[in-house]
């Protein structure tokens, strides 16, 4: 750590000057088991493939975990950010530019270039550094490597190591360390483990399930309805139809359910893949979300935009999937439409009705908008104007989001970009299910930040630290609650707090937006007139 | 259009401009001579440490003061003429106004040391302070040492400012254990044991004699009042508290003490000025608080007030129940209602501490009553509404113990001490 201010993007001096001889040691182990994969990129063919995978992943675990030792554990518990803004890997620095590169073009390989890695197309052997993930996988699912594995074990495995960092770093939070095992649990077991298992099931030929993340939901999950998804489940028999059933009961009753009571929190930064890397291997980028008005706004469009996106476009594919006679299926083509629009309808009517005084004007503009848009679309289908429900092939309207939205969206910008724009890139600005919990979170949930009456001293570190870039002290400087829809509930903020002003809790309904100024330690005829509007 | 000027772009400044602005349509003017925007003061320490950029300790972005339409001149304030209402700048400007406004704040104390003001000595109030402090104490090879003078907040927070950075501290502290003119002994003695537990030499009923300078005008040792034993340093933090910054005053109408002598309205003797903040001192006494409260929150507070005021609806100023707080390196600490290093008369403490040293609380009721009077918190936070409501209702101690749980703050899934600090109650008084 250099001692200056904006000293980060000097080559002279790099960071590693100031880390200890422990950490040093830790560094040079982690690069190495990076080497060994670099080496496998590179064709080298280990001999034992089983030993070197081990060995590699066993050296970036234990040089994480020696380094994090060394960096926590030697001081007071209490909060760790001295010299955040130093550091050229987590101020924008060279360091940060290069990871950011690197991770980006790693994205770019993985999605579009999978035979770089050495992914073996037409039934051949992979080669490369796939090849050196191929005893893992025979293992778990007893199917060679693929591209998508060696991200999920890598994913994995970075999700576990920060993770550990993390609850060091956070020792005397208990909310952090529950919320951070929370989502190393859900991370090995659901999103990598089972998915493999449920492989191994297919084998037998009763089985055709889509490797699929129980706990990823529908519209995070954007191939849930997909034919070959739908398909895959209706013939596996119940266990397949129980596995759907879940899928859908999980977006319209469960986490309609758990968002009520505890907000968006429990699924982004307690369950949520995307949240857990995000917090973990990407805490060290959280301060660089920007809390501009304008990146506000930005976000607002953006996401609501990816959500109607999603919903078109599943919306799309079902209906292609689904026939036109009502003899073989109940649920009919018509039927569905006539369902999901009864569905929107009442969302929106609900929304317009009891809680129109607390959406601002873009929020009302943008609703009615995308309301009239979809509206529009159902009735031209109807009129018989169109044959293509929403003038364009589901087939290319799915494509088009998978390529713009799943791959370059979420992966490429969303995490490649880490070190530039912050770690929750995605989440802020793209995920269309934080879109939709966030609606609830905003309007009807007991979840809040509340402030502590008067004792904020606007120091920003609050707003500083918010990984969704919320300006957190805009509300609490003002005594406000702070009831955003973008808010995971990662709890830094109250965390970071110097004096003890915030406190992420459920409550009941009533009073929790307070958009009055009560500033306590005012006598109360001032606070009056203070909120004389 | 009536123009109100406003000498100060600190928090009782800011506050006063954004609410007339909120209650008129008068022209409004900012004048400052430390920083072109609005920052917040306190976050200072966090961009020495790394923890922010001086960027984020602005609590309102560039575009919101055109936005308001609050004109902000950057510029040293000379003199005031008040019979002219003119204000004269260092470089012979001036301006006219209607009403003005001081909210200029504070300066650090300097008690006539010799040596004081040599390169390498300061105090940690202003935006050049942190400037200077970059020169003189960026890094543990240009300031090998550092010597702390003054055991408060701010000496405090120098300390662990400089820590950060690896710069041994030395920390002269006058009072026998630290802050002890304001935190009760069980308290103090704790945040003595944290500090030197965060590797701080800390020197205890230790006084400054002088400052030693080197061939080049810059600090070069220390010399310590009772033992003469000198210590040699790079840098030297003046942390002897604050006082307010009203030199500029010297030769104009305004009345002034220590401070810029106002009334409950914030009216100077001068018809049209007012004070608010840190500089003004309040000629009639305010329940137990001071004349001059160099707080964040009553310079915020008094700003309110003031608008009101000036926009027609005159009003007293009246802060509420006492509260504050602050940290100790690790240590969070909060207080409301009033809890006093020595104990009043016909007052009685009562006073917990948990076994791993870092948190604690006491406790300040009416021996007769019972009525509960105070709290100082550490380590545990506190929700104030609560506190707020129960200074208000003149809740019992008894009543304040049993219920203390509804007061907790503490983030989720933390541990909590309510019964173990009951327990301890009722062994100690054996009233409940």
């Amino acid at each position: 750590m250099s001692n200056k201010l904006n000293y980060s993007m000097s080559l002279a001096k790099p960071d590693a000057q100031n880390l200890s001889m422990i950490q040093k040691i830790a560094v040079t182990l982690g690069v190495a088991g990076l080497f060994i994969m670099i080496l496998a990129l590179l064709n080298v063919d280990f001999p034992n493939k089983a030993i070197f995978l081990t060995l590699s992943l066993g050296l970036i675990i234990i040089g994480t975990v020696i380094f994090s030792r060394d960096a926590y554990l030697k001081k007071t518990e209490g909060i760790k950010n001295d010299g955040v803004w130093f550091k050229s890997i987590s101020s924008k620095g060279i360091l940060a530019w290069a990871t950011g590169i690197i991770l980006t073009g790693f994205y770019i390989v993985l999605y579009f270039y999978a035979e770089l890695l050495g992914q073996g197309s037409n039934g051949e052997a992979n080669t490369g550094v796939i090849s050196l993930f191929d005893p893992l996988s025979q293992l778990l699912s007893g199917r060679p490597a693929s591209q998508w594995f060696v991200y999920g074990t890598l994913y994995t495995v970075a999700i576990l190591a920060f993770g550990y960092k993390f609850m060091l770093k956070y020792r005397h939070n208990r909310y952090e360390q529950l919320r951070t095992a929370s989502v190393m649990f859900f991370q090995l077991g659901f999103a990598f483990l089972i998915p493999e298992f449920m492989a191994r099931l297919n084998e037998s030929p009763q089985y055709n399930l889509p490797y699929y993340d129980l706990k990823s939901m529908w519209p995070l999950n954007y191939y849930l309805f997909d034919s070959w998804s739908i398909n895959g489940f209706l013939s596996s028999g119940n266990l397949g139809l129980l596995m759907l059933l879940f899928g859908v009961i999980s977006i319209f009753v469960i986490s309609p359910i758990l968002t009520y009571k505890y907000g968006k929190r429990w699924y982004c930064s307690w369950v949520c893949g995307c949240g857990a890397l995000a917090e973990t291997a990407g805490d060290s980028f959280r301060q660089l979300s920007s809390k501009k008005l304008s990146a506000w706004k930005l976000e607002r469009w953006l996401i609501h935009t990816v959500l109607v996106f999603s919903v078109i476009m599943t919306i799309a594919i079902i209906y292609s999937y689904l026939g036109n006679d009502p003899t073989k299926y109940w649920l009919t083509r018509t039927v569905f439409l006539i369902s999901i629009g009864l569905f929107l309808t009442l969302v929106f009517a609900l929304i317009m009705i009891f809680k129109r005084n607390e959406l601002v004007k873009d929020a009302r503009y943008g609703a009615i908008g995308f309301f009239v848009v979809i509206a529009a679309l159902f009735t031209m289908h109807f009129t018989g104007t169109t044959d293509e429900i929403f003038l364009i092939k589901s087939s290319n309207l799915r494509s088009a989001y998978g390529l713009y939205i799943g791959s370059i969206f979420s992966g490429v910008i969303g995490t490649g970009f880490y070190p530039i724009f912050g770690n929750r890139v995605w989440c802020r600005f793209g995920c269309p299910m934080a879109a939709v919990l966030g609606m609830q979170q905003r309007l009807f949930s007991k979840f809040r930040i509340t402030t502590n009456g008067g004792q904020c001293i606007s120091c920003g570190n609050c707003s500083t630290y918010c990984e969704m870039g919320i300006d957190v002290r805009a509300y609490a400087q003002k005594g406000e609650n702070i009831v955003r829809s973008s808010c995971v509930g990662c709890g830094i903020c109250s965390a970071v707090c110097p004096r003890g002003v915030l406190k992420l809790e459920n409550d009941s309904m009533k009073g929790r937006i307070n958009p009055n100024e009560i500033l306590l330690g005012n006598d109360v005829d001032l606070m009056d007139l203070v909120n004389q509007k | 259009m009536e123009h109100i000027v406003i000498i100060g772009n600190g928090i009782s400044g800011v506050t006063s401009a954004r609410h007339i602005r909120k209650l008129s349509d008068k022209k409004i003017t900012i004048i400052s001579a430390e920083t072109e925007h609005f920052f917040s003061r306190t976050a200072l320490m966090y961009v020495y440490m790394g923890h922010m950029k001086f960027e984020h300790t602005k609590p309102y972005e560039d575009w919101f003061w055109k936005k308001n339409r609050i004109d902000l001149k950057f510029g040293f304030v000379s003199s005031i003429e008040t019979k002219s209402k003119t204000i004269y700048f260092e470089n012979n400007d001036s301006l006219q106004y209607d009403k003005l406004v001081i909210a200029t704040g504070s300066k650090s104390n300097k008690f006539g040391w010799s040596g004081q003001d040599l390169k390498g000595v300061q105090g940690l109030y202003h935006k050049q302070d942190l400037d200077n402090l970059e020169v003189y104490a960026p890094n543990n090879k240009i300031c090998k040492r550092a010597v702390i003078v003054g055991g408060g907040l701010i000496g405090i927070e120098l300390a662990e400012m400089l820590n950060t950075r690896n710069i041994p501290v030395t920390f002269l502290v006058r009072e026998s254990s630290f802050w002890n003119g304001v935190l009760p002994k069980g308290e103090s003695e704790m945040i003595n044991r944290h500090i030197k537990n965060h590797h701080i030499d800390l020197r205890l009923s230790t006084n400054l004699k002088e400052i030693i300078s080197d061939e080049n005008g810059k600090v070069k040792s220390v010399i310590i009042e009772e033992t003469g034993e000198e210590i040699p340093c790079d840098f030297v933090g003046l942390t002897a508290g604050v006082s307010p910054n009203i030199d500029f005053l010297k030769n104009s109408d305004i009345e002034t003490n220590r401070g810029i002598l106002v009334n409950r309205y914030l009216e100077t003797n001068i018809k049209d000025v007012f004070a608010i903040g840190d500089c003004a001192e309040q000629r009639e006494v305010i329940g137990n608080r001071r004349p001059i409260e160099a707080v964040w929150y009553t310079g915020r507070m008094m700003g309110e007030t003031l608008a009101q005021t000036i926009c027609g609806n005159k009003l007293e100023y009246k802060p509420g129940h006492w509260f504050n707080s602050a940290k100790f390196f690790d240590i969070e600490y909060q207080t409301y209602g009033w809890v006093f290093a020595k104990l009043k008369e016909g007052h009685q403490h009562f006073h917990w501490k948990h076994n791993d040293d870092t948190k604690c609380i006491t406790i300040e009721f009416h021996s007769e009553t019972n009525v509960f009077l105070g709290i100082n918190t550490f380590g545990i936070r506190m929700r104030h509404e609560v506190f707020d409501k129960w200074l208000t209702e003149k809740r019992t101690v008894d009543y304040v113990m049993q219920h203390l749980v509804e007061a907790n703050f503490d983030p989720e899934f933390y541990k909590h001490f309510e019964r173990e600090i009951l327990s301890t109650y009722k062994n100690q008084l054996q009233t409940v």
